[in-house]
């Protein structure tokens, strides 16, 4: 095998490629070419590294060069520069690597600096595609040890005392699911993964299938042995392409090590895996319509008890973890349930992945361990919110989580401390909300995704949810009453108590937690007609302050439906009855006279 | 092709040195090729190459291998200098491959810097 001195590596998930990283990939081709450099240096595809707001990233070892934001024109200066001359190309790199022109190694930089990967150990490390850089981390090292040296009971009993729960959202214990799908009795059990990853602003299952396809294979092998399964089926969205080929092509490599298929290691434990795509509605991402629409039918949620455990996937005792539960296993069979419980808070072990997004400035995945706080999450890791604006509120959990307000920022992020301020951990999506947020608007957005993803089978979250939004529309068109907020409570707590499935349960979360702390923004909405965010334009009124009009009439010309008029030289007035509320007149203001209110 | 667990541990050690490179790290030993025009005119680059190759053979996995611009004694060049932590840092000069197999074998591995190639010798 070829040794090389370097190593490149380009962010191949789905951020950096819809940033052109496969350009900057055969840019590289070509440049190493030229310079006769393709044998000494090696070019690596990987996965995420995290920081997608600053992509397409390149990293060079054994430097440790991050290289952010590169464009196809700077690739043959790094591949002359600094692969050829070993002068680090300063002007490209991630500035907060730099200090004192010296360039500091990732993990003492903001970003990575309280962040402990577990789940996305190997992300931008290996090449997912390569099942022997996985090897080489230790990969099928745990499926080798559960099959030879532990009974399933040990496994269960391993990952019990772990104290890992579900990532997925509701965090229930994973050792108790796995156990209960052992006592049951069937001749057939399947093993299921969620891979329908839904939440409005959640990327971390795509990321670890798409940087670390085997992890999440071998855990689910163990899973299988630990509960007494030979099938297996990942049930992932179809607009995950990158995710699901590199899935094909890690389960292909499986197979052909024998580490997938008849006799594994030479046991007589037996698994396979399929994968099957999902066409990508949001209920499908719920246990029972995941499990639904597996078998060929129509993705529609069906009344628990009975549970998966009991009667699952085709009437078998079935388990279903998330992408994420999964990418825990092997590090917790490899480094014992003793290191994993000094990960975390009591209650939350281990760490959790957040797809930041919003207002903030590093958009992008981080992984921490849990009892990190709000504060450190958005102030250090995310480098805090753009433009100078200040902190509004976060809201984790996605259409089923609530907002955590800026008062509760000191909060650790663990499952039972969110639970406990009305959201909930979710799936992992972090969404942060700046001063020009409107939280009734927020509360809107979140009810229209769920309108749109009922699947229509239970009243509740079918008439329920239109009707909420209705009502928060009528808010936000100045219509509401203080009557309409007692309503939505009531509505909420209704829907809350009947809804069939996990889903519609939580659908009314948004409203209520929104209500629960921005109460005075509802109520700015219904009493004074105003939107104190100065989001929602039916509440908006665009003025000019005759003290600074110098009546140049430019206004007037920009507006497309002549709602302004004045005479030139003194000031303008807007006709609010015709007024579409478009901001053409503010923006081209040059003396900063007109104002929304 | 079905493997055994023994084919696995093959696997995992013969690519463990590539992806050990793609690691962080801060102590260990460093080797520091000079990479100027001077240097790869000179020859730096099978000296670099015969460096990591020595190290990779040995599975030594404390060591970088690296490059740097122009030390500034371009008539000495193909430059490398060899830092063990705690100790002085040790600069050879007119290196190649040869030598560096030498360097590797005795300095690196046994902790014996090879004086006849070092700059003080060569002045």
């Amino acid at each position: 095998m070829n040794i090389y001195r370097s190593h490149v590596l380009v962010c191949g998930g789905t951020g950096c490629t819809s940033s052109g990283s496969k350009q900057i990939q055969k840019e590289f081709e070509e440049q190493l070419k030229a310079n006769g450099l393709e044998n000494e240096v090696k070019l690596v595809q990987t996965g995420c590294f995290g920081l997608c707001a600053l992509g397409p990233v390149v990293v060079v070892y054994p430097e440790g060069a991050f290289y952010s934001r590169v464009k196809p024109e700077d690739v043959a200066e790094i591949v002359s520069e600094h692969l050829l001359k070993g002068r680090i190309v300063t002007r490209l790199l991630y500035d907060e690597t730099v200090a004192d022109k010296e360039v500091k190694p990732l993990d003492e930089v903001n970003f990575y600096k309280k962040q402990m990967r577990i789940a996305l150990r190997n992300c931008g490390v290996i090449n997912p595609e390569n099942i022997d850089e996985y090897i080489a981390v230790d990969g099928y090292k745990a499926l080798h040890k559960v099959l030879t040296e532990m009974t399933p009971e040990g496994v269960i009993d391993e990952i019990l005392k772990s104290g890992l729960r579900g990532r997925g959202g509701a965090g229930f214990p994973t050792g108790r699911k796995w156990s209960f799908a052992r006592a049951s009795v069937g001749d057939k059990k399947y093993v299921c993964c969620n891979a329908d990853e839904g939440d409005p602003g959640a990327f971390m299952d795509r990321s670890v299938l798409e940087g670390d396809p085997h992890s999440v294979i071998e855990a689910m092998a163990i899973a299988a042995y630990a509960i007494g399964s030979d099938e297996g089926f990942i049930y992932i969205r179809a607009e995950y392409p990158i995710a699901v080929q590199r899935l094909q092509i890690a389960i292909d490599q499986a197979r052909d090590y024998g580490l997938l298929g008849k006799n594994i290691f030479g046991t007589d434990f037996s698994f396979d895996l399929h994968l099957r795509l999902g066409a990508g509605a949001f209920v499908c991402g719920e246990e029972t319509a995941l499990m639904t629409s597996i078998e060929g039918k129509r993705g529609e949620p069906r009344p628990r008890p009975p549970f998966p455990a009991i009667k699952g996937l085709f009437g078998k005792p079935t388990i279903l973890n998330n992408v994420e539960t999964y990418a825990n296993i092997t590090a917790i069979i490899n480094n014992g349930a003793d290191w994993f419980n000094t990960i975390g808070t009591e209650k939350s072990r281990g760490t959790k992945v957040f797809a930041l997004g919003g207002k903030i400035n590093n958009t992008g995945l981080v992984e921490v361990p849990m009892g990190t706080t709000l504060r450190e999450i958005i102030e250090e890791i995310g480098g805090g919110i753009p433009n100078g604006k200040k902190f509004k509120a976060a809201q984790t959990g996605g259409p089923s989580g609530g907002c955590i307000p800026a008062s509760l920022i000191d909060t650790p992020i663990d499952y039972d401390s969110l639970m406990a301020i009305g959201s909930m951990m979710g799936s992992g999506g972090l969404i942060v909300m700046d001063e020009d947020t409107c939280m009734v608007d927020i509360a809107k957005f979140f009810l229209e995704f769920t309108v749109d993803e009922s699947c229509g089978k239970c009243a509740p979250c079918r008439v329920g949810t239109r009707r909420l939004l209705d009502i928060l529309t009528k808010i936000t068109e100045g219509n509401g009453t203080m009557e309409d907020l007692d309503k939505l409570e009531e509505l909420c707590m209704a829907i809350k108590s009947s809804a069939l499935c996990g889903l519609g349960q939580t659908a009314p979360n948004p409203v209520l937690s929104t209500l629960r702390y921005f109460r005075d923004e509802y109520e700015a909405h219904v009493r004074d007609k105003k939107c104190p965010a100065g989001v929602c334009k039916k509440l908006l009124e665009y003025y000019i302050q005759p003290d600074k009009c110098k009546g140049c009439s430019l206004c007037s010309r920009q507006c497309p439906v002549g709602a302004i008029s004045g005479e030139i030289k003194s000031p303008f007035t807007i006709d609010s009855s015709k007024c579409i509320k478009c901001g053409a007149c503010m923006e081209t203001c040059k003396f900063g006279a007109i104002i929304k209110r | 092709m079905k493997k055994s667990f023994e084919e696995l541990l093959e696997i995992r050690n013969k690519t463990l040195n590539q992806v050990n490179l793609r690691k962080d790290r801060e102590e260990g030993i460093r080797v520091v090729v000079g990479m100027a025009t001077c240097g790869i005119a000179a020859g730096a680059r099978p000296v670099l190459n015969a460096f990591t190759e020595e190290i990779a053979k040995r599975g030594l996995s404390n060591v970088t291998v690296t490059q740097t611009g122009c030390i500034g004694m371009c008539r000495l060049e193909p430059i490398v200098e060899v830092t063990v932590p705690g100790q002085d840092k040790v600069t050879y000069v007119h290196m190649s491959p040869e030598k560096a197999a030498r360097v590797v074998a005795e300095h690196i591995v046994n902790n014996n810097p090879v004086v006849e190639y070092t700059v003080g010798a060569a002045e």
